[in-house]
């Protein structure tokens, strides 16, 4: 039987609290499940880095992840090279695997429009703040990827709260009549800003709300990335059963805590307890899978010492390159609005230009 | 006659907006709030912040995360006798609640030829300049202002604050209450602690002058007048006029205005193209053509998206440009 095969309320799991089996480990080569928690340990110290730039003023409002990586990395694991990724805006990590350097993930917090700007051949779609918008769009392009005769999978995030909207009822309906090839991944991390999960749905669980929509649902352990591995993976292989009648779209529902705030402009104190956020944290996925790869001979402490220099390097050279970075030339603003500007807006960004060769830029800038 | 004793309290706009709430639930016990994170997280600007242990989680609501949700329910709770004051957390998040708006909330007296009505209050933060994130930053008044069967209204100082958002709740109405939170914090005001209104429909003339009359709202109102003082160095005796209401307009305030000074500029931060600019630019060629000595300069925000934060101070007005307009106008 399938993993997806799975009374929605009974949680996947492959390591336990203390990184022991309880599972069935993924198919997975030593060098994979190394590199997999050096992505986790990349997202974590990115975290860090970030939020303590926005504390000193170089960055604006920022949403933390820590807590979240194991999910964020296992699945965005998951996926093979053509698949795609439809984020909302918490998934830096789950961008990271799939090739979206740190670099643009702090351009677009620092507030400049080329963060937002995926290369060529990197298959993300812009970051999407708007609560749960980006599932309308993940349905749409994965049903033109089925039209078009394509076999490929389409991963899209949203968190707990987001199952609210009504955009998420729509998008997997969609996806339940259609057949598209995607894969609904919430990551359950039991806060909407303040509101607790219970307080979003009556639903026993999140999951369960697939077989309204007539696909399957799971529910995963969101902090035990090699449970998110396996079930990532299997729904991938499903959104690209060759077979008649098997391709099909599945919810993943990962369960899973954010250690930090909502955002830097958040102060989750006035909301939840100290000792719920202690709970949580013994169900760290980092040491998890440390302690796993270290059981098994995969990973000794000369190995850990090294990772934790190469990701130290990574964020820093990416903090170096984003804020070697000038403030964009006002008139970029009218670029890309439309493919060609119309007359009127060359006018209004002439009418700006002149009025910094009059006045200066300080003229414009607050402080 | 006796003098009435009234204490005032010396507040920010957005303690204004709480004390607003709070004086007018502790005065009918129909008037809720409901949003998301309005209740035990008191408000992301903190708008909210202790009503809930006041008034307890059946009349401070925390909501599932769904704007259409929230203001749907908010109109069934109106149309059945409440008085609901919804919160939609940014403007910018307002479109999901677009259809209940528009098609129900402003339509429902009329459509049940007044069997229905929906006196409910939508209360979200607008406008940019606090360095926040994408969709964080709008001025999308014209589209509620365009709507039949809205009011729109946008304070500038604490204490218009409190006295229109008791109006709004009061108001037989659905109002949608702008809160410019580039200024939620950027200066006090004396707010009395008393209830008390400051009608709908009304503008406030911040300076009074003879040479331009420069109509403006939100946190426009702020760099306008700094430009009105510059320009008075200048020798250009500016009228500065705070709209206050963005529908209904106050037309006659407009006019009146106008008449005295024969030039127009208008300030506001939202899009230039279908900007109230234009509708106040038609009254004005409505009701005063005769006075008119120079065209009316519309002062707006660029016909861009509104652009991530490192640019944002580019394309709000800034007090150089508002003072250029201004010259514009008065220079014809």
């Amino acid at each position: 039987m399938s993993t997806l095969q799975h009374d929605p309320r009974d949680q996947v799991r492959v390591l336990d609290e203390d990184g022991e089996v309880v599972g069935e480990i993924p198919d997975l080569s030593d060098g994979e499940l190394v590199e997999m928690y050096r992505q986790m340990r990349l997202a974590r110290h990115f975290d860090k880095r970030a939020v303590s730039l926005q504390r000193q003023g170089r960055m604006g409002t920022y949403p933390p992840l820590s807590g979240q990586e194991g999910a964020q990395i296992g699945s965005a694991y998951a996926l093979d090279e053509d698949d795609w990724l439809f984020p909302s805006y918490r998934e830096h990590g789950a961008g990271v695997v799939r090739g979206l350097p740190l670099k643009q993930t702090l351009l677009y917090w620092m507030g400049h429009e080329d963060g937002n700007k995926m290369d060529e051949g990197v298959n993300i779609f812009p970051v999407a703040v708007p609560i749960s918008t980006q599932i309308l769009h993940a349905t749409g392009a994965a049903w033109a990827s089925k039209l078009k005769g394509e076999n490929r999978a389409f991963i899209c995030y949203f968190g707990d709260g987001g199952t609210s909207e009504g955009d998420f009822h729509e998008g997997l309906n969609f996806a339940g009549v259609f057949d598209t090839p995607n894969v609904f991944f919430c990551n359950n991390n039991q806060w909407a800003i303040s509101v607790p999960r219970e307080r979003q749905t009556a639903s026993e669980t999140i999951a369960q709300k697939a077989i309204a929509y007539g696909f399957d649902g799971v529910q995963v352990d969101g902090m035990d990335p090699l449970a998110v591995y396996a079930v990532t993976r299997a729904a991938v292989e499903k959104a690209k059963n060759p077979e008649e009648g098997q391709r099909r779209p599945t919810l993943v529902e990962a369960v899973q805590y954010r250690f930090g705030a909502h955002t830097t402009a958040d102060d989750p104190t006035v909301y939840r307890d100290a000792e719920e956020v202690e709970r949580w944290k013994a169900k760290d996925p980092i040491p998890r899978l440390e302690k796993f790869l270290r059981n098994t001979g995969r990973l000794d402490d000369e190995a850990v010492d090294g990772i934790r220099q190469s990701v130290e390097d990574e964020v820093a050279e990416a903090i170096r390159e984003a804020e070697a970075v000038e403030r964009p030339e006002p008139s970029e603003m009218f670029e890309h609005v439309y493919e060609s500007l119309p007359e009127d807006l060359r006018e209004q960004r002439a009418s700006l230009e002149a009025l910094r060769e009059q006045y200066g830029d300080e003229a414009f800038l607050r402080e | 006659m006796a003098t009435q004793q009234t204490t005032t309290q010396n507040l920010t706009l957005v303690q204004a907006v709480r004390d607003g709430l709070y004086t007018e639930m502790s005065r009918d016990s129909d008037v809720l709030v409901l949003g998301e994170d309005v209740g035990k997280n008191g408000g992301v600007f903190r708008a909210t912040e202790g009503l809930y242990d006041e008034f307890g989680p059946d009349r401070v609501i925390d909501t599932p995360l769904a704007e259409s949700g929230i203001v749907g329910t908010a109109i069934g709770m109106a149309a059945y006798g409440l008085k609901p004051v919804p919160e939609i957390q940014f403007m910018g998040f307002i479109y999901p609640a677009f259809d209940q708006i528009v098609s129900h909330a402003a339509r429902l007296r009329t459509r049940s030829r007044g069997r229905f009505t929906c006196p409910l209050v939508v209360r979200a933060p607008y406008g940019g300049g606090i360095r926040a994130p994408e969709h964080h930053s709008e001025s999308k008044e014209a589209f509620f202002a365009h709507e039949p069967g809205l009011k729109v209204v946008i304070p500038s100082t604490p204490h218009d604050t409190k006295g229109l958002l008791i109006s709004a709740i009061r108001d037989p109405d659905p109002v949608v209450f702008l809160e410019p939170k580039l200024i939620y914090r950027a200066f006090r005001g004396d707010v009395p602690e008393d209830d008390y209104t400051v009608p709908i429909g009304e503008a406030a003339v911040r300076r009074e002058g003879t040479d331009i009359s420069v109509f403006t709202w939100g946190a426009m109102t702020r760099p306008t007048l700094e430009a009105a003082e510059n320009l008075a160095e200048a020798g250009v005796d500016c009228e500065v006029v705070d709209l206050r209401t963005m529908s209904p307009l106050d037309r006659e305030t407009i006019v009146e205005s106008f008449k005295k000074t024969g030039r127009a500029a208008v300030v506001h931060e939202a899009p230039k193209t279908g900007g109230l600019g234009g509708e106040i630019a038609s009254i004005i060629q409505e009701e005063a053509l005769l006075y008119q000595e120079a065209p009316v300069e519309r002062i707006a925000g660029f016909d861009t998206p509104f652009p991530l934060y490192a640019l944002e101070d580019y394309y709000l007005p800034s007090v150089a440009r508002v003072e250029e307009g201004i010259r514009n106008a008065v220079e014809f």
